[in-house]
Formats: structure tokens, sequence, C-alpha cells
């Protein structure tokens, strides 16, 4: 090792060569058996969930997963089942059609609105624009569950002040404007930090070619400021994807009530108490819940481990 | 497939069809909005052009942070200092928080949150950084990456499904179909507990799902870190006689130290906001219970409007010095600019 050291040193020194020296500092072989241990570790647990959802009943009922190695039996029947089962108290296939209609709209919407504002208060300064954008990022401070109570209230009855309404009751019970609008509430404070940080990176030369051109903020938004921050409304795009199809808590609080909206989180958050021991059934189900978030996941990595870093260790 | 059962699945077709159809057609009329605001507001001249572009770029920004997000806020502090029902509950002062610190029930759901916000964040950094370290040799690099990082995609209710399925207990004489009991029992423990019941055991159990979704973040945003540290300083390290886990130690760990930081907080952040595990796998029960989810059982299962918002308001104060620092590190990176 110190042989290998030596060596290293009078090697011009490079970014591998460090990364190099630091690899001496554990044992190599240790090393890769640790990393290959917990990769296997972390990845089991899904690979039970895919194994049982395509398993029999009577073999899951009376065996555990791992011993499909000697038998194997293997079924689709569980997905027929949960997802168009007897009847709407089994079947899960609304709930996926739900979860669709509730997340396109929410990612659309939050994105449309925070790359205005973020274009807004980055080149169209006016009197306190960085005061607006400081407290819009300070909102991230604000838990969600500091609205839920309040803003549920809100859509349910308006506002009154005494008995004088000052805005109706919106009746949105069973719809899905107030879940829309919820997520785009609590997505927008990261979604405008993050696209403001790009858009306000944009070549100021090229703001002032279009302008001197005539071109009015309108123009210059759609034409220049759009096509440049595809990348970083890709990343945030993903993110708030992810974030909308995998939430639970503004599900449960703004489509609770109802299986006309209901997600499919709720519904399968619903469904550990009601299958019980019908694991089959419960792996499957989480196993369609899993699969878009994955497939999204697997094909625009590269986006969205982009977004993340731009989030937390922004420069 | 019975004729009745291809007849409720049609009917469930149709019906998601017109759903979805719905849900295009409000996208689409969205959108439309905003061109023709885009078109009318750019035909506008004179002094009125510049507050009108202001207001629409801004302004529907603002509006829904007020409504959403400001507003309700100062309405929960309300509802925290009176009483349980929402419209007309007595002013109070701070009876629901000397509640939440005094009640045994309460006190136990902080002190499980404590060690929620203690444990996991200070485990899944340390594990997402080991591997971010040791990962650099291996030869199917980004395989191993992307199996790491793969948890992240899946929700919290995903996830709480597939580990209640790994603690699943079953008496020792029966097959076992719980990976968990089925191991200990080849290791030589014959009589495993019922892993979900078990407390304090259980609190550990369930922050491991947790960990085991957060260690892929943590591990590719230090991982980035570790390659951004500069070279000429490594060079100066090594020149100075520095190598091995010295320069590992001494240089790459305070060089990467803000971000150590900040992956911790924001872990810590999504720790003390955790619902849906909590709630998925033991409801609460057993001794598993945390703030965020008797947030919830209070405010919209037992409505206890009063104390539901106290929780929220406790759960804010925690959130607060983390997010602060945060807001912090921002404001010197800008001034440096």
């Amino acid at each position: 090792m110190s042989a290998e050291t030596v060596e290293v040193k009078r090697v011009p020194s490079t970014g591998a060569a460090a990364a190099k020296d630091i690899r001496t500092a554990f044992s190599s072989k240790w090393a890769s058996i640790f990393i290959i241990a917990f990769t296997v570790v972390w990845t089991v647990p899904t690979v039970g969930l895919l194994v049982t959802s395509l398993r029999p009943a009577k073999y899951v009922a009376n065996s555990g997963w791992w011993t499909v190695v000697e038998h194997p039996h293997f079924t689709l029947s569980n997905y027929n089942t949960v997802l168009f089962g007897k009847g709407a108290t089994t079947a899960i296939f609304p709930y996926v059609v739900n979860s669709i209609a509730i997340t396109i709209p929410a990612t659309l919407i939050t994105l449309a609105i925070a790359t205005m504002a973020a274009y807004g208060l980055a080149w169209v300064k006016f009197k306190g624009s960085d005061t607006v954008f400081f407290i819009i990022f300070a909102l991230q401070v604000v838990p969600l569950q500091m609205s839920l109570i309040p803003l549920l209230r809100f859509y349910n009855l308006g506002v009154h002040i005494g008995k004088v309404p000052i805005f109706p009751a919106l009746h949105l019970g069973g719809k899905y404007y107030p879940v829309w609008v919820s997520h785009t509430m609590f997505g927008l404070p990261l979604a405008v930090f993050l696209l403001h940080n790009f858009i306000s990176q944009l070549p100021e030369d090229m703001m002032e070619a279009a302008r001197v051109d005539g071109a009015n903020h309108f123009r210059i938004f759609r034409q220049i400021v759009l096509p440049l921050s595809t990348p970083a409304i890709a990343a945030f795009a993903i993110f708030q994807f992810l974030w909308v199809w995998n939430d639970l808590l503004v599900a449960l609080t703004f489509a609770g009530g109802t299986p006309k909206v209901l997600p499919l989180t709720g519904r399968l958050e619903q469904l550990v108490g009601q299958y019980g021991a019908n694991w089959q059934l419960l792996t499957a189900g989480a196993f369609i819940a899993l699969i878009i978030p994955l497939i999204v996941f697997f094909a625009l990595q590269r986006y969205f481990v982009r977004g993340l870093l731009a989030g937390s260790v922004k420069g | 497939m019975s004729a009745s059962h291809a007849l409720v699945t049609a009917s469930t077709f149709s019906d998601s069809v017109s759903k979805l159809s719905q849900v295009i057609a409000a996208v689409v009329v969205f959108f439309a909005a905003l061109l023709l605001i885009f078109f009318l507001a750019g035909r506008a001249t004179g002094r009125f052009q510049r507050p009108l572009t202001i207001a629409i770029f801004v302004g529907p920004a603002i509006v829904l942070l007020v409504i959403g997000l400001v507003v309700p806020s100062f309405r929960t502090l309300y509802l925290s200092l009176h009483g349980a029902s929402y419209g007309h509950a007595p002013y109070v002062g701070f009876k629901n928080f000397r509640f939440a610190f005094t009640d045994p029930a309460t006190q136990s759901v902080l002190l499980n949150t404590l060690l929620w916000i203690i444990v996991a964040p200070l485990v899944a950094t340390g594990l997402g950084l080991t591997i971010a370290i040791v990962v650099d040799r291996m030869k199917h690099q980004s395989l191993v990456k992307s199996l790491i990082f793969m948890p992240m995609a899946i929700s919290f209710v995903g996830a709480s499904i597939i580990w209640k399925y790994v603690y699943d207990y079953k008496q020792s004489s029966q097959p076992q179909d719980g990976l968990l009991s089925q191991v200990v029992i080849l290791l030589g423990w014959k009589h495993p507990p019922n892993w979900l019941l078990t407390h304090p055991l259980n609190n550990f159990l369930l922050m491991v799902i947790l960990v085991w979704i957060e260690v892929g973040f943590a591990m590719v945003v230090l991982s980035a870190a570790i390659k951004a540290v500069p070279d000429e300083i490594i060079e100066a390290a090594r020149v100075d006689g520095a190598h091995g886990f010295g320069l590992f130690s001494k240089i790459q760990i305070p060089m990467i130290r803000a971000t150590l930081v900040v992956v911790l907080t924001t872990i810590m952040i999504a720790t003390l906001k955790i619902f849906d595990i909590v709630q998925t796998t033991t409801g609460g029960n057993f001794g598993t219970n945390v703030l965020a989810n008797d947030m919830y059982q209070n405010a919209f299962v037992t409505d206890n409007i009063g104390l539901g918002a106290a929780l929220a308001l406790i759960l804010f104060i925690g959130v607060l010095p983390l997010v602060g620092y945060n807001v912090v590190q921002l404001k010197r990176e800008r001034a440096n600019r």
C-alpha cells in the first residue's frame, strides 16, 4: 500500500489520483463486499414485493416468496383482481385514473405559474422584487401542515366576517380542483426558487437585444426564456410529478372524503387494513403504484439528479 | 370473465375516459386562457403596460401563496390558541400547548419525533457518505448507484407496504412469509417477536423505511460534492504529506461540510414531517405515533382543531431553525457572487 502511495505522489495530481488515494484508505476487497451486500439488502425488499404480486394466492398464504426458487409458480391474476375486481370496493383501476388526473394538471399548472413568476422576479425588476423573491423562498419554511385545516375550511365554507360572506363556499367536494390548487400552492416556493436560480442566469445581452428589437416581456418569455429554460423546467417537472404522484397527506385531506377523486396512495393506505393477509393483492396494488414513478425515474434519471443537486447544493 | 364483471369493467372504462377527457379539457382551457392573456396584455401600451406585465407574471403566484400558505398559517396560529371546534371556540391561551407537553400520550409522540429526527437523518447521511466514497471504485458503479437511489422514486406508502411485508409476523410453528423473521430464524433466533407490535423496537423498524428512501438522496448529493472539490486543494494537501484516510478526514470532509449539513437538515425536515410511513404501517398505534401523524389525527379524525393546530405549530417551530440555516447559507452565497 505504501508503495502505491509513493507511486501516486509522483504522478501529477488529478481528481482521479485523489479519488484513488481515498480508496487506499479502505481495503478495496472489503469495500466491494460491503457495497454489494448493501445493494442486495437495498433491492431485495422490492424484489419480494414484485415476486409476491406474481404468485398464486394459495402459495402466498403458506410460504415465503423466496421459495419460488424451488417452486416457481407465477400468475397475472392478482393484477386482474386488484385492478378490475368485483365492483367498486376492491377495484383500484379508478384510483389509478384519479392519480393520473391529479398529477398531470398539478404538475403543469405549478410549472406554468412558477416559471412566469421566476421570470417576472428576475427580469421585470420592480421595486421590492428581490424582497418578494426572498419571501417566496422563505415560505419553504412553512410545513404544509400549517395550512391544511384553514385551507380545507376555506374550500368548503368560504370566508365570512361575522355572517357576511366575503368569499362564497365553493362546494368542491368530489372535484379535482382543490387537490390541483393545493398542490400548486405547496409546490410554488421550491419551484419559483429553483427556476429563478436558472432563469436569472440567462445571458443579459440576449434579453437586451430582444428588447431593442421591440419585443415585449410576453414575447421574450415565450420565444427566448421558455426554450432556453427547458432543462430546468424538465428537472422540476420530474420532481413535482413524483411528489404529487407519491403524496398521501394532501390527497387524504383534500380528496379523502370520496372515492371519486382519491388517488392510488390513499386507496392503498386503506387497503393495508382491508386486504389483511391477502399479500398477493396488496403487493400487486403497490407495484402498480410504483411502476409509473420508477419508469419516469429510470428514463429521466439525469434530469432528476440535476434538479436534486440544484435544489440542495446549489452552486 | 362473467358477463356482469365485463359490464362493471366497461362502465369503469367509460367513466375513466370521461374523467380524463375533462381533465385534459381543463388543462387546455388553462393554457389557452394564459395565451389569450399574454396576447391581449402584449397589446397594452402607455403607463399601464408595466404594472400589467408585473401583475400577470408574478400575480398568480403571489395570490396562490397568500391564500394557500400565508393566511392559513396565521389562521392556524389563531386556532391553536382556541378550543376544539372550528368556528366559535373560546380563547384558551396556551392550554393546547400545555396539554401537548404534559399529556402522557402526546409526550410520547414528541419523544418519538425527537428520536426520529436524531437517529434517521444521521444514519441516512452517514450511510450515504460512506457509499458515495466507496462506490467510486466499483465496476458497475452506475448500476449500483441506480439501485440504491431507486427507493427515492417510490412513495412512502409503497415503501411502507414493501417493508410491512418484510416485517410480517407468523407464529414460529408455521412457514414464515416475513423476510426478517425468516432471516433471524436461520440465524438461530427460534421465536422472533411480532416486530411491529414490539415497543420500542418498532420505532426503529419504521425509521429503517425512511433511511431506505433517503440514503440514495444523501449518496447522490454528497458524491457530487466530493467530485467538485478542486484538484489544486487535493494536490496542495498531498504535497504537505496528507494521504489516505488523513486526506479524507482532514481535507475532503471539511471541504464538503456545508453540503453535509444541508443534506442532514434536508433529511431532518423530511423526518419531522413524516406522516405516511406511520399512518400506513401502524396507524400510530403500539407506541409509534409521531408529531405529523398526531396532528392529522387530531385535526381531521377526532376533530380537536385547537390541539391539531397547536401540534402543527410545534412542527413549524421545529422546522424553523433547520430551514433558517439553509436560508442563511443561500444569502451568504448570494453575497459572495
